[in-house]
């Protein structure tokens, strides 16, 4: 067992990690909290301490904020929606028999590990642009009309853009959840007859009812701070705000640091609601 | 006992996923063979796939007019500098956590992936302040400390996980034998924990390389890394497909490479071990 002399010394080996995490977390949070609370404004030069709750009625009664919302919700739902049904659809296959079956994975898996500016550039210009995008070839050659992507459905793309990106991710986390189903269950069942769609909603999706949990509680906290991929293609117009941008345009660009300050603290509420979630899996998963 | 399939069906599935997987794979192909391309040729009509003229201009235009090996550079300093500080802060905290857990070890690990979660753009302008009072804005100090600390969560429960799985037994026996911490760490946990820590430095450098956020609203030129320069073209002038594609191509290559390579730690590193 741990002796006294180990103890310690293990509590000085966290130490360092302990501080570091607490001072990035707590220190900027403070300086946004105060923020919120004053008319920070450095362009105009006016800087007014303590407004009260003026900026979080501003910043939640204006309309960009409630947009904002609704685009932010129907960017994660999309997403969540492709990548997830996707990922169990893709995982099903790569799960089959079949030769080659490495080969496959790293193709799927490929995707995840483009740089984000990357992959919005290429797909906004190689891809979507209406003139010389690939698509556009495409839809000319079938003798269609070529579409805008980006002005036309700039929120779809996004959406298309980001679920390119994850829906490696989801079905990478689902394979091997899948995986890990015991085999003797499904020949059992198949053995006794069960068809193949009720092998899948009775046996295999309960299995995987937890790993899509996590796929989804993950996926949404990286996708709430979608930036890269908004920032490259449409810069926030056509109706593609999210409330993560809409705050760096508040603070980065219009530089009013006390309403963005308050969208800000916003978001960290909403984020944490969100990872309340996440810990209570993560933390019964650190009991086993 | 594996299920034997017939090979019609096996024949069948094959087709489906290689189908499936090409198509999804279609577009890091079509960068790469882009690259590769005059800008004309680039933007043809019906587009040629492979019977072109080959050419490995893009790659050297792209050097000249931009300095690229710079912001190369960049993302190569900040993605393993920010590894190999984390791993200095993270790898004693881990090991401690792991064997000598105490009352509020779970609790602490819980917390650490919480700060994970904090949306970074609340925390964007108090950052910029800071960054720019102490005048560290768009170093390679300030973005390797930030880079640290975001993925710092991480690494800590990829270690954990990792070092949990090293059996106490044997650091007890060694205890017995009378070895020291120094010599309990340095002979016998740190053998068995390389390959761990190995894993958890490649996922590192891919997630610090592709990192966008920070990067991106850092830098202006002197720590830029390639996320930035990339980015720059957005708003290009004249024909740019090719070249695009060519500084694309060499910004994906090193990850795609290590990613394929750590995969299946992937998994574990990015559910915190919820998904085994």
């Amino acid at each position: 067992m741990a002796t006294q002399h180990s103890r310690s010394a293990a509590r000085l080996m966290v130490m360092p990690a302990i501080i570091a995490l607490f001072l990035w977390m707590i220190v900027p949070l403070v300086m946004t909290l105060y923020f919120s609370f004053t008319d920070y404004r450095p362009l105009r030069l006016t800087f007014e301490c303590c407004v009260g709750f003026e900026n979080y009625s501003r910043f939640m009664g204006s309309t960009a904020f409630w947009s904002s919302v609704w685009t932010t919700l129907t960017m994660v739902g999309g997403i969540l929606a492709i990548t997830v049904v996707g990922g169990v659809a893709l995982s099903l296959l790569l799960d089959r028999a079949m030769w080659g079956q490495g080969i496959v994975r790293i193709l799927v898996i490929a995707p995840f590990f483009v740089m984000p500016t990357v992959s919005a550039l290429v797909w906004k210009n190689m891809f979507m642009n209406p003139v010389n995008g690939l698509f556009a070839h495409l839809y000319k050659f079938f003798g269609a009309e070529p579409v805008d992507w980006l002005s036309q459905a700039p929120l779809g793309s996004i959406i298309f853009i980001v679920s390119w990106q994850w829906l490696p991710f989801a079905t990478l986390i689902l394979l091997t959840a899948i995986q890990s189903l015991d085999s003797e269950q499904l020949e059992a069942s198949e053995m006794d007859g069960a068809p193949a769609h009720k092998r899948f909603w009775y046996i295999i999706l309960p299995h995987l009812s937890r790993a899509i949990t996590v796929v989804i509680l993950i996926e949404t906290i990286f996708l709430l701070s979608i930036f890269a991929e908004i920032f490259v293609t449409t810069g926030g117009s056509f109706g593609t705000r999210t409330l993560t941008y809409l705050i760096y345009q508040r603070v980065i660009e219009s530089q009013n640091i006390g309403l963005g300050s308050a969208g800000g603290i916003f978001a960290v509420i909403l984020a944490n609601i969100i990872a309340l979630f996440l810990m209570r899996i993560v933390g019964k998963s650190l009991d086993k | 006992m594996a299920r034997a399939v017939s090979n019609q069906k096996k024949a069948f599935n094959t087709a489906i996923a290689w189908g499936v997987g090409l198509l999804i794979f279609f577009p890091i192909f079509w960068i790469v063979i882009t690259s590769f391309k005059t800008e004309a040729e680039a933007i043809a009509d019906p587009p040629s796939f492979l019977f072109f003229n080959w050419t490995l201009e893009n790659y050297s235009v792209v050097q000249e007019r931009s300095d690229y090996g710079r912001f190369l550079w960049n993302s190569v300093v900040l993605s393993v500098g920010s590894t190999i500080l984390g791993l200095i802060i993270a790898v004693p905290a881990a090991w401690a956590m792991a064997f000598v857990p105490g009352k509020h070890t779970k609790d602490v690990l819980l917390w650490m992936l919480s700060t994970k979660m904090l949306p970074a753009v609340g925390v964007l302008f108090p950052i910029v302040l800071v960054a720019r009072t102490l005048g560290i804005y768009d170093s390679y100090t300030l973005l390797i400390t930030v880079l640290t600390l975001i993925n710092l969560p991480i690494i800590i429960w990829m270690l954990y996980t990792y070092f949990k799985e090293i059996p106490g037994e044997i650091l007890e026996a060694a205890r017995m034998d009378g070895a020291s911490l120094k010599s309990e760490i340095l002979y016998i946990l740190t053998p068995m924990a390389v390959p761990g820590i190995a894993s958890t430095m490649l996922l590192n450098i891919i997630l610090a390389w592709n990192e966008a956020f920070w990067t991106l609203n850092l830098t202006t030129i002197k720590a830029a890394p390639l996320t930035a320069f990339i980015a720059s073209y957005s708003s290009p002038e004249g024909l740019f497909y090719a070249k695009l594609s060519a500084a694309s191509t060499m910004a994906i290559a090193p990850i795609l490479i290590m990613g394929w390579f750590s995969q299946k730690q992937l998994v574990r590193g990015l559910t915190f071990g919820a998904v085994k």
